[in-house]
Formats: C-alpha cells, sequence, structure tokens
C-alpha cells in the first residue's frame, strides 16, 4: 500500500491554477509517491476522464463553469469506487465555514506545499465523502441528475426531464429519449427543483415546459379526473384529486398551444 | 488613521452652474418660494394665484438674468474658493436685482416699491439654496466616503484578489517576467483603489487601469475573456469620477465570463457625442450563471451616487439586457476643467495601445470647459488609426 503511488486528478477551470497545483505535486513527489493522472477544467470533464482513469484523490476547486466543485462531488459518489475528494478554493466564505462544520477537507489558494502535503499524507487513510455530509454544503441547484449504468456515471442535464415517476425502490426518469432509474427521494427533487418540476400526483413530477395541456378522462367506473398531455412524449399521466388545483394554475399560464390545448 | 479623518470633512463646493440639475433646482427653488412669499400676502386662495402671478413678473426676469450670468461665469466661479465664490455670487444677486430694478423703473415708470425688499427677498433665497446645495452635496458625499472602503471590501472581490495572486504564483517558477507584470499591475490597481478617490480623474487614466485590471483576469481566464477596446473617439481629457469603469468591467468578468467555459466577448466603447462622454459596456448575459446579482446591484447604485453626486442629473447610468448580452451604459457630461483647484491629478499621461501608438492625446488643464466648436477641435483630441479591436489585454 504505502509504496503503491497515489494517482491524483486535478480539477480547476482556470490553466494557471492548475499548473500551480501540478508545481506543488512534483515538490510533494519527492516526499510521497504520487502520480497525476489528469487534468480537467470542470467537473463534467473531470466525471469523464473517471471513467478512464483510476484515481484516489481528486482536488477540485469550487466555482467552475459546467458543473462547479460541489455538484461534482455528488456524482462522483455514483462511481463504483469512488475517489477522495478535496475542495480548493481561492475565496467562498459560505462554502469554507460548511466545511469547518461537516469536516470536509478543503486547501486555500494560494496553496501551501505544506498544507497540501499534509492532505496527501492523510489521503489514504480518508473515506469518500458522504451523501450526509454533502448534504450539509450549501444548497446548489445541480445542473444534472446522475444514475449509474455499467458502473459508469451517466448524467442527465434537469432541463432533459420530462417527468420524474417513483416507483417502488426507484425513481423513473423520463426524458424525450428514453428512461433511467435513479435512487433518491421525490421529495427531496421536488424541494431541490421545485421551481421547474412540479407534482401532479403522490409519485409524480412532471417538467412545467414539457406540460401541453390537460385532458378529462372518464374512467371505467365514471370517475371522472385529469390527464397531463407532454411534449415529447406520448404517455399521458393522471393528475391526484389533491393536486387538481394546478391544472388551472398552470393552463392558465401557459395558454394551450396548438390544437390540443385543455379542454 | 489620519485618512480617516480626512475622509469626514468634505470641502464645500459650489455647484455647477452649467449643469441642468443644478438650473432646475434654481428655478423650481426660487418659483416655489415666490409661491410661498405670495402665500404670506394673500390668504385667499384665489386671489393668491393672481399674487403669485404679480410677484412671479418681478422674479422671473431676475432669474433669468442672474442665471445667465451665472451659466456664463461658470468657470471663473468653480477657480474661486467657496467663501469667494459664494461671495462673488451675493454680489451679483444684489447686481442684478438692482440693475433689473433700474430697468424695470425705466420701462414702467410708475411709483414701485423700494428695491430694498426685493433685495432682501433674493438674497435669503440665495442663502437658502446655498445651504441647500451644500446639505444636498453632504448627503451624497457617504457614498464618497465609503467608496475606498468599498473599493476594499466589494470592488475587488476577495475570489479576484486570491485567484490572481494564485495565477501569478503559477507563472513564478515558469514565467517570472509575466510574473512580474502581473505584480506591477497589481501594484498599480491597488494603488488607485487605496487613494482618495474623491477627486475627478482624466478618462485616459481609468482606462489605463482598466487595461491593468483586464491584463490580469486574462491571465487566469486566458482566451476564455476576449476583450474589445472601441476608443477611437474617446475624449481621453475627459474628467471622469475614478473608478467608475473598473468595478463595471470586474462585474462584466464575474457574471459575464467567469460562469461559462466557452469564450465571451466583453466590449468597451467610449466615445464623445453632444457635449456628452458616453460609455457603453457590454458582456456575454448568462441566465442562469448562478451567481446572485446582489453585488452586481451595489456597485451599480454605488456608481450612479457618485456620478450623480459630480455631476447631477447630467451623469446617467443604465443597464440593460439586450441580445443576450448585458449592457450598461454610461453618459456623462464632457468636462475638462476640475470645478475646483486642487492637487494635480497623479498622471497625465499619454496612453499606447498594443502597437505603441498614442491612444489619446489629454489635453490637461485647459481653460476650455465646455466643448462648443467640439467638431473643430474634435481632430486632436481623436486617436490615429483604425478602430483598435484588440482582443488581447
Amino acid at each position: 500500500m504505502a509504496d503503491a503511488p497515489l494517482h491524483v486528478l486535478i480539477v480547476d477551470d482556470e490553466a494557471p491554477a492548475r499548473r500551480r497545483l501540478r508545481e506543488l505535486l512534483t515538490d510533494c513527489g519527492s516526499v510521497l509517491p504520487l502520480a497525476l493522472v489528469g487534468e480537467a477544467s470542470n467537473g463534467r470533464e473531470a466525471l469523464d476522464m473517471l471513467h478512464a482513469v483510476n484515481a484516489d484523490l481528486v482536488l477540485t476547486d469550487i466555482h467552475m463553469p459546467e458543473m462547479d466543485g460541489l455538484e461534482f462531488a455528488r456524482h462522483v459518489l455514483k462511481l463504483p469506487q469512488p475517489p477522495v475528494v478535496i475542495f480548493t478554493t481561492a475565496h467562498d466564505e459560505h462554502a469554507v465555514q460548511a466545511f469547518e462544520l461537516s469536516a470536509i477537507d478543503y486547501l486555500m489558494k494560494p496553496v501551501r506545499v505544506q498544507r497540501l502535503l499534509a492532505a496527501l499524507e492523510k489521503v489514504p487513510r480518508l473515506k469518500p465523502l458522504s451523501a450526509a455530509r454533502l448534504d450539509q454544503l450549501p444548497a446548489s441547484t445541480r445542473r444534472f441528475l446522475s444514475v449509474t449504468e455499467r458502473s459508469r456515471v451517466v448524467l442527465v442535464p434537469i432541463e432533459e426531464i420530462v417527468y420524474l415517476k417513483a416507483e417502488l425502490k426507484y425513481i423513473t426518469i423520463r426524458t424525450a429519449e428514453r428512461e433511467y432509474l435513479l435512487e433518491e427521494s421525490l421529495t427531496k427533487l421536488e424541494d431541490e427543483f421545485g421551481s421547474r418540476l412540479v407534482r401532479v400526483h403522490r409519485n409524480c413530477l412532471v417538467a412545467r415546459d414539457f406540460i401541453r395541456g390537460f385532458e378529462r378522462r372518464v374512467g371505467g367506473d365514471g370517475d371522472a379526473h385529469w390527464e397531463v398531455l407532454l411534449k415529447g412524449v406520448p404517455e399521458m399521466l393522471p393528475v391526484s384529486r389533491r393536486q387538481q388545483a394546478i391544472v388551472r394554475e398552470i393552463g392558465r399560464a401557459a395558454p394551450a398551444d396548438g390544437e390540443e390545448g385543455r379542454k | 488613521m489620519q485618512s480617516i479623518i480626512r475622509q469626514n470633512t468634505i470641502p464645500p463646493e459650489l455647484p455647477d452652474f452649467r449643469n441642468l440639475g443644478t438650473i432646475l433646482r434654481i428655478v423650481l427653488a426660487v418659483n416655489v418660494l415666490t409661491g410661498v412669499a405670495a402665500l404670506v400676502r394673500e390668504s385667499q386662495l384665489d386671489l393668491w394665484v393672481t399674487q403669485w402671478a404679480e410677484l412671479t413678473a418681478v422674479v422671473e426676469p431676475h432669474l433669468i438674468v442672474e442665471l445667465a450670468i451665472l451659466y456664463a461665469l461658470a468657470p471663473v466661479i468653480a477657480r474661486q474658493s467657496y467663501v469667494t465664490g459664494a461671495l462673488l455670487i451675493a454680489a451679483l444677486t444684489i447686481g442684478v436685482g438692482l440693475g433689473v430694478h433700474t430697468l424695470i423703473d425705466r420701462q414702467f415708470p410708475e411709483p414701485r416699491p423700494a428695491p430694498l425688499r426685493h433685495l432682501a427677498f433674493a438674497l435669503g433665497v440665495y442663502g437658502a439654496l446655498l445651504a441647500y446645495f451644500r446639505l444636498r452635496a453632504k448627503a451624497l458625499s457617504p457614498a464618497i466616503a465609503e467608496s475606498r472602503l468599498q473599493a476594499l471590501q466589494a470592488r475587488i472581490r476577495p475570489h479576484f484578489l486570491f485567484n490572481s495572486i494564485n495565477a501569478v504564483l503559477s507563472l513564478v517558477r515558469s514565467d517570472p517576467k509575466q510574473a512580474e507584470t502581473a505584480l506591477l499591475d497589481m501594484a498599480d490597481l491597488f494603488r488607485v483603489l487605496m487613494r482618495d478617490n474623491r477627486d475627478l480623474v482624466p478618462l485616459a487614466d481609468e482606462i489605463e487601469l482598466c487595461r491593468q485590471y483586464l491584463a490580469l483576469e486574462k491571465l487566469r481566464l486566458s482566451e476564455r475573456l476576449q476583450i474589445e477596446w472601441h476608443l477611437n473617439s474617446m475624449p481621453g481629457d475627459a474628467l471622469i469620477p475614478p473608478l467608475v469603469l473598473q468595478p463595471l468591467l470586474e462585474n462584466a468578468v464575474y457574471h459575464g465570463i467567469e460562469p461559462s467555459s466557452a469564450p465571451g466577448v466583453v466590449s468597451i466603447n467610449i466615445f464623445y457625442k453632444g457635449g456628452e462622454v458616453h460609455a457603453i459596456l457590454r458582456n456575454p448575459y448568462q441566465a442562469d450563471g448562478g451567481r446572485h446579482h446582489a453585488g452586481n446591484k451595489m456597485a451599480l447604485s454605488n456608481i450612479r451616487e457618485r456620478l450623480k453626486l459630480h455631476f447631477d442629473a447630467e451623469g446617467v447610468l443604465d443597464s440593460r439586457v439586450r441580445d443576450a448580452a448585458y449592457e450598461v451604459h454610461i453618459r456623462m457630461p464632457y468636462r475638462t476643467t476640475k470645478p475646483v483647484v486642487k492637487r494635480e491629478p497623479d498622471s497625465v499621461k499619454t496612453e499606447l495601445d498594443a502597437k505603441g501608438n498614442p491612444l489619446v492625446s489629454p489635453q490637461g488643464g485647459t481653460h476650455s470647459s465646455v466643448p462648443l466648436s467640439r467638431e473643430d477641435t474634435g481632430a486632436s483630441l481623436r486617436v490615429d488609426g483604425n478602430d483598435s479591436k484588440v482582443s488581447s489585454g
């Protein structure tokens, strides 16, 4: 164990910041066996890289385009063998406070070589961050949901989601192309994406942008209920009695487009 | 410590009598006071209006003549100290009072009340206005007093400071020369941020500061940050409040460039038009940048306040989103002389563009404070060469 070099991945959107970490890692290399396995300029790129290379440690910046460091850390957990994540930040009072509270490792930029070395020496003893601890960080709305498929992390952009439906243990994510299975709580997702997704049923959240209209259906037993018509997917979703108010609310906000508006 | 004490004493300044805002304020105040005077004489409402009209007929000629003379003498008054200037205007008020009175007397030789009452009224109004403008300057000055503190706390975001230091550190080993330049840019930037920023500075100086700032950002963001300068018809000698453009560029980078990994353009377009200096700054608009825009609003309102203090109604800042771009448009009157003679600006120098050509030739300290024949003199103020579309810092 002691002989195997520590595999490190650097994630930062600023090239000079990456170069600086690279230089520092070289300095540490004389003390500790190290191997730099890659550099990425944002969380999304880094996640892709982790499919190809094995890393024990990811040093990631927080503020980055495409996918920030905090979201990246969440998706990393879906990997079969998630690496340890240590955040690097130049200045982010909120995040730093949260890191302190939940004992999450971070390095302040500019990083001192001694601090980096101390962090690196700790890594073999560290466990990957847990989802529970990440939950304590300042809530930033994710740009993607992630699911594990054949030991790969697949990202589903939030804006492509048509609806989320809870079934037994899993949540089905429906996009215009296909379905994914997700292991998360529907209530939490509703909290996080409340502005985008609306609850139409106890087990179902629908993207407002994809609602085409509503239709009144009379079932076999003579009971009438509303169903949501969606853009891009054929299936119709029942609106529960409790959520009926949204029919009027959304029907008014987004006037029926096309011939299949609300009836 | 010393600087803090200095901050608290705002040197009294007479208003700029060529400023539209000042003129409007004076006209409005005089008419309202005339109305009050009419009310004192006549309490019945229908008669009060006639009374007011009668009084106005006497007051208005004085007012117009006085304003016209003040407009003409504005540069002279601006060069005096506060007390001398105030006494000068008091003397002018008496002179105008007597002069117009004699004129009216000659035209309408019917018996009139002694001019003494009129003079007393005029001086009373003058005193009230003087006090009003002083109070107004005091009320607006916290914006300036705080500007230095804010410069350190909010303007230069700690985010920028530490990331820049980090970027410089990354150069120390591989490119010491560039690291040196970057540190010098930082030193210049902070020197300006920490100095007393109450005096107006030549526009060319502010542009130089912006260049240094953008050079530092370019270091971090490299090709993600594209900069377009359009300074062909920029009057480099125009005096503007310091740190009006740099904070806006900082916002442009923070909100427009950093949230995206694709290259984005920040464009700076400064030109002279109709007696005014226009500055239009544009950056890509990131709808879901994920960054709260409170900081941006704070910077905008601070700049707006300082424009108002220096230029009253003639200093305007507008912001809007147009064609997926966020745009800030500043309009300021074109001034080249300082309202009060103060210490010389740190540097009135010729700016060089990337190719080493002089960008502007500031005409520091000329006496023509209003560009009456701007078209004739324009040539010497304009930049030679083409529209400089420099995409590097």
